[in-house]
């Protein structure tokens, strides 16, 4: 495998992972524009405690499942304000969060402020597909939970699932709080891969392309993010690929804006994400007989 | 005296973040719709004004020009976003939609104005250089004074035209339901174009004092301006556009205010943590809302 598939399948590995992390509460109907937050203070947490030099110089095996918690721990006390809005308010509350993270670390001269901090561990795909893997999976199981059934609940109407008596405050705080702990993971991951974190990485358009992986792969089923991180990933590489292989530069430099136009188009066209529950059913179910097709499609 | 200077100061920065923070609460006060190409649309008419005055036109060709390709450009995003919302309500998350479809313009525009002119901040040659006026100590910029002076009018003038004006009527109507307002005779198909010209046009405002106001132009100084308008749109209330005027003058001065006292580095903690604040513990703002709005959140 050479350098660049490795470095393009890492990315597309903390990809999926920081997808997954905004879609578990997206899922349950909330969205979060937060995703750099959560995953400064993972990165941060996981390269003090692994730093041979400012920190505690402990083990990758232990710091990555330790700043994740500690994450995720952040995650659940913020989750009880920020889940007190809703819609355009949750949007911004959760962007606030993630604005106000970046400059407290900025400011936060132990693990360098501005400069950026490094990181003495080096690991690459060995943990982090094994760990993407586990993601996944995990996602895909917790939605197939009754856990998994109440945050769909909530997610198509909030006042139906209090009504069938989901505890609708315990969910979305659960999905917030796994979110957290899944994008301090996703930090994690990023720190040992890249060996150098600086917060300016994350800034606004980092938790905006998140947010835009979920919504364009869909929110419905945990196919989305999987497809969206994949979506994400590898339509810009393609297109430059591309411009290269025909010789228009032209289609090469402007990949993102040309990205732009997909995904406008994609709204226009499957607005509620590339995979949903009825597209699902269309994939896997064998031969549908004619009246079932014409009661999935009303 | 110095913190005299930094209010002023203050004010004057503020003066830009009331104009988007205008555009942002016109949209969501009248249709609910984040609208995330604001500060693409600020960056293109400050790169148009720059480009054109750089090429040797006089700086009014240059502002006219910004100003015709930041409405053109709303115009084509109304086409893309909100009239596809309308098409499908549902669940939560269709809601975003719009959303989506303004981030997806978000990147078109800065990696279209990315590919013609770079990365790179350039330099605006202002006509005002040494345009300015001093009172005892205090020194006041006429440019800025002018951004100051038309924000507070723009204000006046929005307010009037949603009160009195037959426009203004139908405008608020939509605000408070569109559906009874085609019942009621109101075209809604062609009133909402009206509400994203206005955002063109007062984006393509700010961006243009902005730009002779501070003499420089990247393709990047719309996140920076429209997030902090955002910050002062939540202050002010959303959907409230006098709330806007305190809440952008308000972020103003607190971004000057805690660079002169901590340095530009903490600049994120106070704005960021203010308007989680006002979020969380008084979603209305700190006015609450105008009739323009109400009902909708």
């Amino acid at each position: 495998m050479s350098a660049y598939m490795a470095g393009l399948i890492a990315i597309l590995c903390l990809n999926i992972i920081i997808a997954y992390s905004v879609f578990l509460p997206a899922a349950a109907g909330q969205l979060n524009l937060g995703a750099a937050g959560f995953m400064i203070i993972g990165a941060y947490m996981d390269a003090y405690l692994n730093s041979d030099i400012d920190g505690l110089d402990l083990p990758i095996l232990i710091t990555i499942p330790a700043a994740a918690l500690f994450t995720g721990l952040i995650g659940f006390l913020v989750s009880f304000p920020i889940l007190r809005t809703r819609g355009v308010y949750m949007i911004l509350a959760t962007f606030a969060f993630a604005e106000i993270v970046a400059g407290i670390v900025l400011n936060l001269e132990i693990v360098g402020g501005a400069a950026g901090f490094p990181v003495s561990t080096h690991a690459e795909l060995e943990v982090l597909l094994p760990v993407t893997i586990g993601v996944i999976l995990f996602g895909f199981y917790l939605i197939s939970t009754r856990f998994g059934l109440a945050m769909r609940a909530i997610h198509d109407d909030e006042n139906v699932a209090i009504l069938f008596g989901i505890n609708t405050r315990l969910v979305q705080v659960g999905a917030f709080t796994i979110g957290a702990f899944l994008g301090g993971l996703a930090g994690a991951l990023y720190a040992h891969q890249f060996d150098y974190i600086e917060v300016q990485n994350w800034g606004i358009l980092f938790s905006i392309f998140v947010l835009l992986y979920v919504l364009i792969g869909g929110t419905q089923t945990p196919w989305g993010p999987l497809i969206g991180a994949l979506f994400f990933t590898f339509v810009p590489e393609c297109l430059r690929a591309f411009g290269e292989a025909t010789g228009w530069e032209l289609i090469g430099d402007l990949r993102f804006a040309v990205f732009g136009v997909i995904i406008v188009g994609m709204m226009v066209l499957r607005p509620e994400g590339i995979m949903t529950r009825t597209f699902l059913e269309l994939l896997f179910r064998k031969a549908p007989q004619k009246s079932q097709i014409h009661s999935g499609r009303t | 005296m110095l913190i005299a200077q930094q209010l002023i100061n203050g004010l004057m920065l503020g003066s830009v973040y009331v104009m988007v923070a205008l555009a942002f609460t016109l949209t969501i006060g009248m249709l609910n719709f984040l609208n995330f190409t604001i500060p693409a649309l600020f960056m293109v008419a400050a790169m148009t004004t720059w480009a054109v005055t750089a090429a040797g036109f006089h700086w009014l060709v240059g502002a006219a020009l910004g100003m015709t390709v930041a409405i053109i450009a709303s115009l084509i995003i109304e086409r893309f976003t909100y009239r596809y919302m309308k098409a499908r309500y549902g669940d939560a998350t269709e809601h975003a939609l719009p959303l989506v479809s303004s981030l997806g313009f978000l990147i078109i525009f800065e990696h279209v104005v990315i590919m013609i002119w770079g990365t790179d901040p350039m330099t605006f040659d202002s006509p005002f250089v040494n345009a300015h006026f001093k009172v005892g100590e205090l020194i006041f910029g006429i440019p800025q004074l002018i951004s100051l002076v038309l924000s507070i009018a723009l204000v006046f003038a929005l307010s009037l035209l949603l009160k009195r004006t037959r426009l203004g009527r139908a405008l608020r109507s939509i605000a408070e339901k569109p559906d009874t307002a085609t019942l009621m005779g109101v075209d809604v198909g062609r009133i909402v174009p009206v509400v994203f010209m206005m955002t063109g046009f007062l984006c393509a405002l700010a961006g243009i004092l902005f730009t002779i106001n501070y003499k420089s132009v990247s393709p990047y100084i719309g996140d920076h301006v429209a997030t902090n308008a955002i910050a002062g749109m939540v202050i002010g209330g959303l959907g409230n556009i006098w709330g806007a005027i305190a809440g952008g003058l308000i972020i103003g001065m607190i971004e000057v205010l805690s660079i002169h006292f901590w340095g530009a580095e903490i600049i994120k903690v106070p704005v960021w943590g203010l308007m989680l604040l006002i979020l969380v513990f008084r979603p209305t703002g700190l006015f609450g809302h105008t009739r323009i709005g109400k009902g909708k959140f």
